[in-house]
């Protein structure tokens, strides 16, 4: 796979077959490819019913009554709940910020806002009844960019706001500010050669995972509540789900259903409460499905942006300074804004050295649709910005754009803006010399096959509109940086419980985690971990629920490094309670259990020479070990909330791009060729799911580069795109082969020296793609996604 | 109203089934048999793309109604569809990739009938070629798209045993994956084919 192997520190051999560093195939492969994995939306009961929510049909109205009597008296209909209807004085929930109401109350700020819910006998049941509640709406003026947020007499959108962030944001229409201050800007700029300025736009980019926001909440007697759901991390839904329903919380029970996908979209709650508040209201069981025209309203997307930047170079093309804005547009409600400020300032200069930046980052309160936590998160949107800037900065200062990037590019001990030191292999010229150094696909490979041309190969595909004529390629390059795990102070741990015992004569593990499998292979990982730390061929993976600790997120890259760290630590207590009962009960036979340092492999106790003491299946016989532990990994600081200063993130990631585009000038039409990625994944614990990983992040921003993109219209703050006719994600005619080669250099401070991988591609593949038609086309181009107009100047 | 047809080799009837369930509630809701994916009702994502007298086809795009006296082959019986497939010759039920079917009785399709998983372990069956490649070439991630995308591949393989690329996507082009970036799915295709023409 193109690997440089390091050494990294793996604590105990990894001579067991199927333990890290191996392509194991997931244990969940066989459920997956026979229809038999069953997703939450797949979850049935004995007299369940159906679910269904009322959203409203406009984004900023005061709601001037709900009449729900005509949808109660349809035949089948078992409930109909609105704000009224909560039992308890929690009516709001939210990730930072408990700004969203369950149910809307007195106002709706944001289009497809809940306002009512309806359990009935039958989906269509449900959904004809929730169409019968007549609610009157008096509609405000709609707040949609950061003109109409911040004017004077701007609408608040949240009147009252009593959060940590409004004290340090110039407008309550703001969500959060985070400056990014170091250096002198002024000074710097005065020693630059060039100076180069670009206004950039970033569209609202939809997760559309492919299995939409359901669940089942099924009452119980003891008056609690069992929900079977899909989500990115279960406790964080427990603590938001639980006071809402009045509940203690281990009278939430939650299970992890199969999940369809998540890429940031299922961090915010969608259904989960509303599933439990008409369970209980009913006594029944409650399933409910949205459908895709729902999920696009049912989850937060990722931020649109307007990015400001100013970059100065000297005549030898060292940066000299970096001025940014970046205008994040958060929606209606907070969700994970704040935090996507503070990856969007302190990442906004890129994988580059420059040491005078001032960088503001803010996200806006409208009423636009809610955006949050999405793949890249943040650092997408400013990636976009800042290498469209260095290839302009390189053309003025008339160097190889390639080249440019690496005389600037940061490497281990170079200083954030932040004024945190990268403390660990930071590849970023080396990754881009990678993905340049691979070979370029054939010119016109659309005649590969013979003499006429296979249309399927060029812009317009089947459509057959060019033969090659008008067609032109173009070439462009991109590199990002990206932090792993939560960031500025966040206490990020995970929990992992490790059972060990005999099972049929045989040592078993088993690993028990909350840690929500969205897709990524974790529990794949995580078999493998156990495997080398306890010497075993048999793990068994428990399924995720509430009945164990807390196991975070899965986003920020973070599940195999902090999750996979706590699996890690604890099969290591497991492996030392063991070695222990292994030393009372033989340690009189050989005197190298007192003395050598003791390994588990292939089901035995070894010695670090090799030689075998015991059978683990002996030493386990008639007993079980297990331990239950958190894990943490190093400490993070918050930024200073005026200059931004502070060790904010745990670990950061780097990926690069090449992109190879044909682009039909005549109609605005491109076909990406090939997208090349570069990525340095300290250690791939599964090479098979890195790749995998670097793939799909590469498909996705290549989404967002030409396609993907959430319509709102301005003068409603309605949206106008939520189906998959009119929102485009790749297909596989739209997806170009994506070579990866993937560099293995050793962070030091994780476990393995492996290093956080989901999101980096997902950041350099947009800008390497826009470049790339730039370089083709001769365009500007400062938005994304581009559309054919933007190509043709009809736009 | 009531809907007999034939799933997975097997006589279904299905009761008090509304005129406007779609082929896809059915099979989910009323037969037990969940893993045809419903990820967006209308035609667009191929997550639920069964075979309908041996035709692939949106099932949330079918009304129930439409499949009366007719077969369908989900993800549920694609192991075994195919291993009838290659015991007679290339064709599970004699009406392969012709729309329309070409005259199967009831009797005929009768011969096979698929046996099922584990619904634990997944275990209790073979797996077809197509579904062993997806597993082999790491072409699961989520796996929401992947029941589609097998019957889809199957289809075409069945087709077109030695598919170029462009072939592949072409065939493929119906079936929206977010997870992969569709180059393992590619690769899985091309292990399959191959695995295929090996074997003949």
């Amino acid at each position: 796979m193109g690997t440089t192997g390091t050494p990294t520190n793996i604590t105990q051999g990894s001579k067991t077959k199927g333990g890290i560093g191996e392509s194991t195939l997931r244990p969940d492969g066989t459920l997956k490819v026979t229809g038999e994995f069953a997703y939450s939306s797949d979850m049935w009961h004995e007299d369940m019913l159906w679910g269904q929510i009322l959203r409203s049909t406009v984004a900023h109205a005061e709601i001037v009554s709900i009449d729900t009597s005509e949808a109660l008296a349809q035949p089948g209909v078992y409930a109909v709940m609105t704000y009224d209807d909560l039992p308890t004085e929690v009516k709001n929930y939210g990730l930072e910020i408990q700004d969203t109401p369950v149910l809307a109350h007195g106002k709706v700020r944001h289009h497809g806002e809940p306002v009512a819910i309806v359990a009935a006998d039958h989906p269509e049941t449900a959904r004809r009844a929730a169409a019968k509640i007549k609610v009157e709406y008096k509609e405000l003026p709609v707040i949609t960019d950061e003109a109409s947020a911040t004017a004077p007499d701007a609408i608040l959108i949240h009147e009252g706001r009593d959060d940590h962030h409004i004290g340090h944001v110039p407008h309550p229409n703001i969500v959060h500010r985070q400056p990014i201050i170091r250096g002198n800007v002024e000074e710097a700029a005065k020693k630059a050669d060039f100076i180069v300025k670009g206004e950039y736009t970033f569209g609202m980019q939809d997760q559309a995972f492919l299995g939409p926001e359901s669940g089942l909440a099924v009452p119980s007697e003891d008056g609690g509540v069992e929900l079977y759901i899909a989500t990115q991390w279960l406790h964080s839904d427990l603590k938001q789900i639980a006071p809402v329903l009045g509940l203690p919380e281990d009278k939430v029970r939650m299970t992890l259903s199969g999940v369809g996908g998540a890429f940031g979209g299922r961090e915010d709650l969608s259904m989960q409460i509303h599933a439990c508040l008409l369970a209980l209201r009913t006594g029944k069981p409650v399933k409910i499905v949205y459908n895709r025209f729902e999920s696009f309203f049912g989850h937060v997307h990722r931020h649109p942006a307007k990015l400001s930047y100013e970059h100065g170079a000297t005549k030898d093309g060292k940066l000299t300074h970096l001025k940014a804005r970046i205008v994040l547009d958060g929606g209606a409600y907070a969700s994970a804004s704040p935090a996507v400020v503070g990856n969007a300032s302190s990442l906004g200069a890129g994988p580059y050295v420059v040491d005078n930046v001032d960088i503001e980052a803010i996200a806006l309160y409208t009423n636009n649709p809610p955006c949050g936590a999405m793949r890249g998160f943040g650092a997408v949107q400013a990636c976009f910005a800042y290498e469209a800037q260095m290839d302009k900065l390189a053309d003025a200062v008339g160097m190889d754009r390639v080249a440019f990037r690496q005389l600037n590019a940061m490497e281990q001990g170079t200083i954030m803006p932040t004024g945190q030191a990268v403390d660990s292999p930071a590849p970023v010229a080396e990754l881009l010399r990678r993905v340049k150094a691979m070979p370029l696909p054939p010119e016109q490979q659309w005649l590969a096959a013979g003499e006429a041309a296979d249309v399927r190969q060029l812009p317009g595909g089947l459509s057959n509109t060019t033969h090659g004529e008008g067609v032109v390629r173009g070439v462009g390059y991109a590199v990002g940086i990206k932090n792993v795990g939560f960031s500025e102070g966040f206490d990020d741990y995970s929990t992992a419980k490790v059972r060990m015992e005999v099972v049929g004569g045989e040592p078993v593990a088993t690993v028990h985690t909350a840690m929500a499998e969205v897709g990524q292979g974790g529990v794949t990982v995580h078999a493998q971990i156990a495997r080398t730390e306890l010497g075993v061929t048999h793990v068994t993976i428990h399924p995720a629920d509430t009945q164990v600790g807390s196991a975070g997120s899965t986003s920020a890259s973070r599940q195999t490094y902090v999750t996979g760290g706590a699996v890690k630590n604890s099969c290591e207590l497991v492996r030392e309670k063991v070695l222990e009962l292994g030393r009372r009960k033989f340690g009189t036979y050989h005197p190298a259990w007192a003395t050598a340092e003791l390994l588990l492999e292939g089901g035995k106790v070894v010695t670090d020479g090799g030689e075998v003491l015991a059978d683990l299946a002996d030493v386990l016989e008639g007993e079980a070990v297990e331990v239950e532990a958190e894990w943490r990994h190093r400490p993070t600081e918050p930024f200073d909330l005026r200059t931004g200063q502070g060790f904010g993130h745990v670990q950061y990631t780097f990926a690069a791009h090449r992109a190879v585009v044909e682009v039909d000038t005549e109609l605005g039409l491109v076909k990406v060729i090939e997208l090349a990625c570069a990525q340095d994944v300290g250690k791939a614990l599964n090479p098979l799911s890195v790749i995998g990983q670097i793939q799909g992040g590469t498909t996705q921003g290549l989404g967002v580069a030409v396609m993907e993109e959430i319509i709102v219209d301005p003068k409603t703050a309605k949206v106008r795109n939520p189906s998959f006719t009119d929102y485009l994600i790749p297909t596989i005619l739209d997806t170009p082969t994506i070579p990866v080669d993937v560099l293995e250099l050793a962070d030091d401070h994780a476990p393995y020296g492996l290093r956080g991988i989901g999101e980096a591609p997902t950041l350099s593949s947009t800008p390497a793609v826009l470049a790339a038609i730039r370089n083709a086309t001769g365009l500007e181009l400062n938005r994304t996604p581009v559309r054919p107009e933007h190509l043709t100047g009809t736009a | 109203m009531r809907v007999n047809f034939t799933v997975n080799g097997r006589q279904q009837e299905a009761d008090d089934v509304w005129e406007g369930e779609s082929l896809l509630y059915v099979l989910r809701e009323r037969l037990g048999l969940p893993g045809s994916k419903n990820a967006c009702e209308q035609g667009e994502c191929g997550s639920c793309t069964v075979r309908l007298d041996g035709v692939p086809v949106c099932s949330c795009l079918v009304a129930a109604g439409q499949v009366e006296g007719r077969e369908v082959v989900t993800v549920e019986g694609l192991a075994d569809f195919a291993k009838q497939r290659a015991e007679h010759g290339g064709c599970a039920t004699g009406a392969c990739g012709t729309p329309g079917g070409s005259g199967t009785s009831l009797d005929e399709a009768k011969q096979w009938a698929a046996k099922g998983h584990d619904s634990q372990t997944g275990e209790g069956g073979e797996l077809s070629s197509i579904q062993q490649a997806f597993i082999d070439a790491g072409a699961v991630q989520c796996g929401f798209c992947t029941p589609g995308l097998l019957v889809a591949a199957d289809e075409m393989l069945e087709r077109t045993p030695n598919p170029t690329d462009a072939d592949i996507r072409e065939a493929l082009s119906g079936n929206l994956c977010r997870c992969t970036g569709y180059e393992k799915i590619m690769d899985a295709v091309r292990l399959a084919a191959a695995r295929q023409s090996e074997a003949v």
